[in-house]
């Protein structure tokens, strides 16, 4: 999940197709990139890495809520969502607020996020 | 041998640059307030008459990722690219570019792992806003030539805080042994209490502020000992999701030196998170000329 927010938020066209068509974003995304090793774009791939259910349908659908739950870096989730959304809020902070409200039902101590 | 001309440590606001160049019904009600404090801040740097700037950061998750996340980094470079696509969308933050000083790279690296430090290093170093927020708050020109380092403070699992102060003064001692006959002012950003991507994130202070008004007391008074006892990396988690960049101030206080009592302190109650900011000049003897 942290390399889908990560390798999407480096892109600008990324950012663009993840708003506007998640669902197929993360389908490609997970076919042809999940097994991309950064540091080597076109030779030896991982052979292992995939989403599991829960976490495939909640970056299809943008919960954020439920991303959190499952223990992504926060701040990852975070630029990435500012970068889809922020521009839809009239407000300065506005979609910022909505996220941590949205978020208010978490309490101490946080999802583990450790990797 | 190098002289220190200052030790500086500040939290890293990547807001300011956009709130302090903003102008008409797009300036925000507290940016006069803002650019002056930085304005008096960024004159304890220019006191104290450096040559070259070594900048301790933390990579955002930028450059470094999971596949290979190094500890402690030290730049070695002859030149460094700055600022990334996303803090430009997200902050306005400009490209910049600086001239690298290899030597000083070289001997921190040589030394470093004599002392025990394992450190990784990068020939090719494209820093963040956690290098160039202190720039742009204390040396807008960026005509010196610099220093990167990175410390993970990000990615669990992190090294414990006595580490990070134990690298404080590893850099202090390494730099001042440095055989060249300059002024070397260390930097260092870090995080007060801060939530990034969690319930209390963007609120109208920074998540805890009684846990910053101790850690304003422990760094200014260079109370290390007391900054250990009373964090841990559980407890880090408790005054906002991000406050482990808390662990770079404790860094900066081992550089400084225990109970050094910081010359310069001035804070910010913000939005989000509180601005602080620290100078200490090592020996008090004169922050201007030469030795």
């Amino acid at each position: 999940m942290n390399k889908f927010l990560y390798t999407v938020d480096r892109d600008p066209e990324l950012v663009e197709r993840y708003r506007e068509d998640p669902r197929g974003t993360v389908e490609w995304w997970e076919a042809e990139r999940a097994n991309v090793i950064l540091n080597v774009p076109t030779a030896e791939k991982s052979s292992w890495l995939r989403f599991s259910d829960a976490e495939r349908e909640a970056l299809a659908t943008h919960d954020y809520p439920a991303l959190f739950g499952l223990g992504v870096h926060p701040f990852l989730a975070l630029t990435l969502f500012i970068a889809m959304f922020e521009r839809d809020y009239t407000e300065p902070l506005g979609f910022q607020l909505e996220y941590a409200q949205r978020l208010s039902h978490y309490t101490m101590p946080y999802p583990d996020i450790a990797t | 041998m190098a002289t220190i001309a200052a030790v500086i440590a500040s939290t890293h606001h990547p807001f300011y640059y956009r709130a302090s160049t903003s102008t008409g019904d797009d300036r925000p009600p507290f940016a006069d307030e803002w650019v002056a404090k930085v304005t008096s801040f960024r004159e304890t740097l220019t006191r104290a008459n450096a040559d070259v700037l070594v900048l301790v950061g933390s990579d955002h998750f930028h450059q470094l990722w999971l596949d290979n996340m190094p500890q402690f980094l030290v730049g070695k470079a002859p030149f460094y690219d700055a600022n990334w696509y996303n803090e430009e969308r997200e902050f306005g933050l400009p490209k910049m570019f600086f001239t690298g000083q290899e030597d000083l790279s070289a001997h921190i690296l040589r030394n470093g792992l004599d002392a025990g430090f394992d450190l990784a290093f990068s020939n090719e170093l494209r820093i963040d806003h956690s290098v160039t927020c202190p720039i742009i708050t204390l040396r807008p020109q960026a005509d010196l030539p610099i220093v990167p380092i990175y410390t993970n403070i990000f990615a669990p699992p992190l090294p414990q805080p006595k580490r990070y102060v134990q690298l404080g003064q590893m850099i202090r001692d390494v730099v001042e042994s440095w055989p060249a006959d300059l002024r070397v002012a260390i930097i260092g950003t870090g995080h007060l209490s801060l939530e990034l991507g969690g319930p209390r994130q963007f609120g109208p202070h920074g998540p805890d502020p009684e846990f910053d008004r101790k850690a304003v007391e422990w760094i200014a008074s260079g109370d290390i000992e007391k900054a250990l006892g009373e964090v841990s990396l559980d407890s880090l988690w408790e005054p906002g999701n991000a406050t482990h960049g808390f662990l770079d101030f404790m860094l900066m206080m081992g550089v400084a030196g225990a109970g050094q009592q910081a010359d310069y302190v001035d804070t910010l109650d913000l939005f989000h998170t509180m601005e602080a900011y620290f100078t200490w000049y090592p020996g008090k003897t004169d922050a201007g000329g030469r030795a």
